[in-house]
Formats: structure tokens, C-alpha cells, sequence
């Protein structure tokens, strides 16, 4: 652009001037609208890398339709032979598909509607009053955060042991009724930053008009977190859909199994299971293979990648509603 | 002595009572906090000294219960010196994440930048970016690295990881080759990091890039100068986030071992053992994350550190004028008083 202003003005061949000029311009871009060559290189490397991301999970579904044959055969490579049900059907029946699924439903939803009410009650507690020690509070939530949850897990287990609720949902529910559930410093956080922007001259507007604490909490604060909401509920719910490690600990049992199971648990013991399930099958049980581990991999994330496909807007957005980030 | 009362009060800092409308208000805030306070006591408080006391003990399970016999610092030594798997594992551990961390960061600083970029299918990218936070989960990791799947075949990582071993000591060759490994998966916990930057990219005022665009400032050092130290807070942010997640994550063979000692059925080991192991193993988690915050901690401005320093000036010497003046007092009182007598 400037040098078209700064060279002079070529008389014989004004039209291939500009045109090298427009050229030069659609390629390297100006101020306003990126290069070609920039938007090459952008959009060639977010596609690489988007494929490098789903690579996992376009392998698991591929994997997941091919039989034993396809599995062998070297030139099948992504496409199976044939649409091919019967891994699912295997990987449903030895994980005994509906029972576990009902379940993960139940051990990852009760705790988050646990940790909706308790984490929303504290994070409004800390943004809207100023009382002694809230500082210390909140820097202890923060530390909680990093503590890793191995530190506390033994004493934990041997309390839940002494008052008979190991193995039962219990243990999930009630540290989840007080706040302290699986990463409930985050969603403390999360709303604590929401209702600091919700502002001070509405609430006070309440106060005049004569609304309580709690009143002014349920009909002015909570109306307009529903992002906030939104947010801590889905990722609640998916993290707990997707812990092993204290699932397993306290709610599934290590030495004694509990007849609670979820999912993950199943499909982290998807090999004895499988084995059990091929000894006890009447007919059709082939061995063990890749597709069908696969087949099994997969649908133990399945409801939750339907979760995600649905409610997509909510999960990209979310942080950006939480204001994590400051406003 | 009225001297000294009216110093004891500086000027700046006016202390008005609480009324009883701010009482009030604060113990509604309290009972708001109150459940996280029993929380805290009852899941927090209790296991964590407990925690520590039974790190000191070897516990026994017996038909009556457990049975505590006091070690003092054994279990430690015990797990430091002669544990054939926890010293070697945590070494594994702190390396792969020393490692993996600024990759993952860096890497998710690096998409949310061309993500920033005015470009097509934006949310279709971001839609893909954030997948695998919803199925990330130990045994789906375990599954598909058994597979090979967590790891991309069309490139040869054989040659990168051989040539890497080949200069560099085997200490620091194998994280990084491990990373080479696992690239997968690794890039797999860089979905939340992307969000929370492409965020804070979108809050940064364009005034600024028009401003350092009439200087004639290059896109590098706009990059340099405005975009990175907007983001600098979210950096640590990040940090301590991909830490604690690759930390409590299952494929962390560390709290497998704790688990796994916990519930080991020799005399030695136990939950008193395991505990300790815990202890250990959250230290070295903390030390980690004050590692990385001690070098992203955001520094104060140039004003107001000078600022803050006067400030400090003025109250020592504030100090150093009390400390004379009550000496004087005291003086007064233990010399004159006789004479006037």
C-alpha cells in the first residue's frame, strides 16, 4: 500500500502495476484481511492437528466394525468389509451394558446435583459478604485444589469403613453435600467469580424493598447464573462419569466388590469380564480381540460424546461465561 | 501515655465499629459458607492430620480393629531407601511432567492463537479441540494405548526418539521420547488450556494493536510485547491446571503404587506405609506447582513496587518514632519520678 502511493506513477504500464500490487496484497494481506499464505498455513495446521486429535477415536471406531478377518487382512486399513454389529453386541453383553450405564448415570449425577447446591451456596457466601477470615478461605480452597486427593484418601476410606457407608453411593454424596466433592474448588471458584458480576446496586434495590439474604439469593443472584449453572453441572457430571481411581475406591470396592459399578470401572476390567462372560455365554462368544475391546472402548463413552454433541454450544462457551479468565 | 495512644492509631488506616447491620450481614455470609466450613473440618481437616499420624505408624488390620504401633520416621525411610518402586517412579514422574507441562501449554497457546485469527469453521475447530476433555479417563487411555493408537503410525517416531537417545544423557532422553510416544494422548489434556486462552485473546482491548500498528511494531513484537503479557496470568493459570490433572490422572503409575500398597496384605506395608507414600508424593505435587508459579508469578509494575517500598519506608520510620518515644516515656517514669519525690 505504500508503495503504491510512494512510486511513481508508471505511464506505459499502469494495469500491471496494480495487478502486481492486488497480487502482492491477496497473498502476504494487509491490515484488515490476513495473507493467503497465512491462511494457508493456519488452516493446514489446524487441520493436521485436528486430525492428530481425533486420530484416536477415528482408529477406535474404525476398529470397533471390523471382524477377525478384517482385523487379519492387511489391506483393510480404515474401511471394514462389512457393517460388522456383533463386537457390540459382545462388548454390550460382557459388560453387562444397560445395568452399568444406568448406574454411571446415577453415581455421577446425584453427586453433581450435590455439588450444585453446596458449591453454589459457598461460592455466593464468598462473593457477596465480607466476613473475618474470608480470605483465608478462599486461599484455602485454592490450596485444596493442587492437594492431591491421595493425601486424604486413607483416613477417608477408614472413616467411611467405620460408618458403613464404603461401597454404597453415600460415599460420593455426603463430601458432595458439604462442598467438597470431586473438584469442587473449581466450581467454588467458578461461582464465586459469577456472582461478584452480579451488581451490588441490584441486590441492595432488594434489600430496600425488604427481600432477606435468602430471598435476595433465590430471586435476584440465582436467575441470572444459569451459565454458571450450566457449566459446573456438565463438568461435574463428566468428571465423575469419568473417575476410576476413587470410583473404584469407594464406591465400586477394591478387595470387597460392591454391586455398584459404572462404565469405566467395567470397561477398566474388560478383559476378566470378557473372559467370564465367553466361559458362561451359550453361543456366539468369540475370543477376545481387538475390535471387540475397541467396540467396548467405545460405547463406554458413548453417552457422554452424545452429551457433548448435543449440548456443544454450552461446553465451548462455558468458559467463556465463567469469566475465569477476569472481566 | 496520650502521646503514645495517639500513635498507636495511624492516620491513614480510620477504624469505624461495626454496626450491627454489617454484623449481621456478616453472619449470613457465614451460614453460607457453612457447609464448606463442615466440609472442610469433617473431609479436609480430619483426614489430612490423620493423615500424618498414621504416616508415622505401621497399622495393622485386625478382627478388632486397626492396631497402630508407632515408627516415628520409618515408614519414610523405609519408602526412600529401600522401596525398589516409588524412588524410580517419582523420578519418572516429576521428569515426564517437567516435560510435558510447557509443552502442553505451549502447544495450547499456539492453537488458541490461530483459533484467534478471523478464520472459517471456528467453532467447528473449537468443537474438536475440546473433545477429548469429555472422554478423557484413565482406562479409555490405557485401552488405546494398548492399541497403539495413542500414537500416530503414519509417522515414524522410531527415528526421532533414536536420535534423541543418541545425544542427549538416558535421564533426559526418555521423558522426551516418551513424550514422542505419546504425543497423542499428551496433546489430548490441552483441550481446557485452549479455551481458557482463546478467552483471554478475545478480551485483549484491539486498540492496543492498532497503537503498536501505527508505531510499527512487526507482528512478532506484537506478539511479544502486547499478546503475551495479557496472557501471562492464564499461563500459571494453565500450568497449575495441566499439573494437577496429569497428576490425579490414572496412566500416573505414582497413585497406583499408593493405592496399591494400601491394600497390600504385607506386614510392613499398609495403610500406615501407603500414607506416608501419600505424603510424600503431595509434597513433591506442591513443590511442582510452586515451582512453576514461582517462575509465571505475575511481577508487579515498576510504580508500584517503588510504590510499595516507600510504603514500607514510611512505616519503619513510623515504627522507629513509637519506639522512641515510649523509650522516653519509660525514662520518664524510671528517672524523674524519685526527683520528684
Amino acid at each position: 500500500m505504500q508503495r503504491s502511493i510512494t512510486a511513481p506513477p508508471s505511464a506505459e504500464k499502469p494495469a500491471r502495476r496494480i495487478n502486481r500490487d492486488r497480487v502482492k496484497k491477496f497473498f502476504l494481506g494487509t491490515r484488515e484481511k490476513n495473507g493467503f499464505i497465512k491462511l494457508v498455513v493456519i488452516y493446514g495446521l489446524l487441520i493436521c492437528i485436528g486430525f492428530i486429535y481425533v486420530y484416536p477415536i477415528l482408529y477406535m471406531i474404525s476398529a470397533s466394525f471390523m471382524t477377525l478377518d478384517d482385523l487379519l487382512d492387511s489391506s483393510i486399513r480404515w474401511i471394514p468389509s462389512s457393517l460388522n454389529l456383533a463386537n457390540y453386541r459382545q462388548a454390550g453383553l460382557s459388560m453387562n451394558y444397560w445395568n452399568s450405564l444406568l448406574q454411571s448415570v446415577m453415581i455421577s449425577g446425584l453427586p453433581t446435583l450435590c455439588t450444585l447446591v453446596s458449591c453454589a451456596l459457598t461460592g455466593y457466601g464468598l462473593a457477596r459478604y465480607k466476613f473475618r477470615g474470608r480470605g483465608a478461605i478462599i486461599g484455602l480452597i485454592i490450596l485444596t485444589f493442587v492437594l492431591p486427593s491421595q493425601i486424604t484418601m486413607i483416613p477417608t476410606y477408614s472413616m467411611y469403613a467405620r460408618l458403613g457407608i464404603l461401597n454404597s453411593i453415600w460415599s460420593f454424596i455426603l463430601p458432595a453435600a458439604v462442598a467438597q466433592g470431586l473438584n469442587a474448588p473449581i466450581f467454588i471458584m467458578i461461582f464465586w467469580q459469577f456472582f461478584r458480576t452480579v451488581p451490588q446496586a441490584l441486590v441492595e434495590a432488594a434489600k430496600i424493598d425488604g427481600a432477606g439474604h435468602l430471598r435476595s439469593f433465590f430471586r435476584i443472584s440465582l436467575p441470572s447464573a444459569a451459565p454458571a449453572f450450566i457449566t459446573v453441572a456438565l463438568f461435574s457430571f463428566v468428571w465423575y462419569w469419568n473417575e476410576f481411581y476413587l470410583t473404584q475406591l469407594y464406591v465400586h470396592g477394591v478387595l470387597v466388590e460392591s454391586n455398584l459399578t459404572t462404565l469405566i470401572i467395567q470397561l477398566q476390567n474388560f478383559n476378566t469380564n470378557y473372559s467370564a462372560y465367553a466361559q458362561t455365554a451359550v453361543s456366539g462368544a468369540t475370543n477376545l480381540n481387538e475390535s471387540i475391546k475397541m467396540a467396548g472402548t467405545l460405547i463406554a463413552v458413548l453417552p457422554l460424546m452424545i452429551l457433548y454433541f448435543v449440548l456443544q454450544k454450552h461446553f465451548v462457551e462455558s468458559i467463556d461465561r465463567t469469566g475465569i479468565t477476569g472481566e | 501515655m496520650t502521646v503514645s495512644a495517639k500513635h498507636r492509631k495511624p492516620e491513614n488506616r480510620i477504624r469505624v465499629k461495626r454496626g450491627p447491620l454489617e454484623k449481621k450481614d456478616a453472619r449470613a455470609g457465614v451460614l453460607f459458607v457453612l457447609p464448606w466450613l463442615i466440609g472442610a473440618a469433617v473431609f479436609l481437616a480430619y483426614p489430612l492430620i490423620m493423615s500424618l499420624w498414621y504416616s508415622l505408624n505401621n497399622i495393622r488390620l485386625t478382627s478388632e480393629g486397626m492396631k497402630f504401633t508407632f515408627l516415628a520416621q520409618g515408614n519414610f525411610t523405609q519408602i526412600l531407601l529401600s522401596d525398589p518402586d516409588f524412588l524410580p517412579n517419582l523420578v519418572d514422574y516429576l521428569l515426564s511432567t517437567v516435560v510435558s507441562v510447557p509443552v502442553i501449554v505451549v502447544f495450547a497457546l499456539m492453537i488458541a492463537l490461530m483459533l484467534n485469527e478471523k478464520i472459517r469453521g471456528k467453532s467447528f475447530f473449537r468443537l474438536i479441540f475440546f473433545l477429548p476433555v469429555i472422554i478423557v479417563s484413565g482406562p479409555i487411555l490405557n485401552s488405546l494405548t494398548e492399541q497403539n493408537a495413542s500414537t500416530i503410525s503414519v509417522v515414524d517416531t522410531q527415528a526421532v526418539t533414536a536420535a534423541i537417545a543418541s545425544f542427549l544423557p538416558p535421564m533426559i532422553a526418555q521423558p522426551i521420547s516418551g513424550l514422542f510416544s505419546n504425543m497423542v494422548t499428551i496433546l489430548w489434556y490441552s483441550g481446557v488450556p485452549i479455551l481458557i486462552f482463546l478467552s483471554a485473546l478475545q478480551k485483549i482491548d484491539r486498540s492496543q494493536y492498532e497503537a503498536a500498528y501505527v508505531d510499527g511494531a512487526s507482528g512478532w513484537e506484537r506478539f511479544w510485547k502486547i499478546t503475551l503479557p495479557s496472557v501471562k496470568p492464564m499461563i500459571l493459570l494453565n500450568c497449575v491446571y495441566t499439573i494437577v490433572f496429569v497428576s490425579s490422572n490414572d496412566q500416573n503409575q505414582l497413585i497406583t503404587l499408593i493405592k496399591s500398597a494400601m491394600f497390600s496384605g504385607t506386614s510392613e506395608k499398609g495403610y500406615g506405609y501407603a500414607s506416608a507414600m501419600a505424603w510424600i508424593y503431595s509434597l513433591v505435587v506442591l513443590l511442582l506447582v510452586g515451582l512453576f508459579a514461582l517462575i509465571f508469578m505475575a511481577r508487579k509494575d515498576k510504580y508500584e513496587r517503588e510504590a510499595k517500598k516507600l510504603d514500607r519506608k514510611a512505616k519503619q520510620e513510623r515504627r522507629k518514632v513509637l519506639h522512641i518515644q515510649r523509650r522516653q516515656a519509660r525514662h520518664a517514669k524510671k528517672y524523674h519520678r524519685p526527683t520528684v519525690r
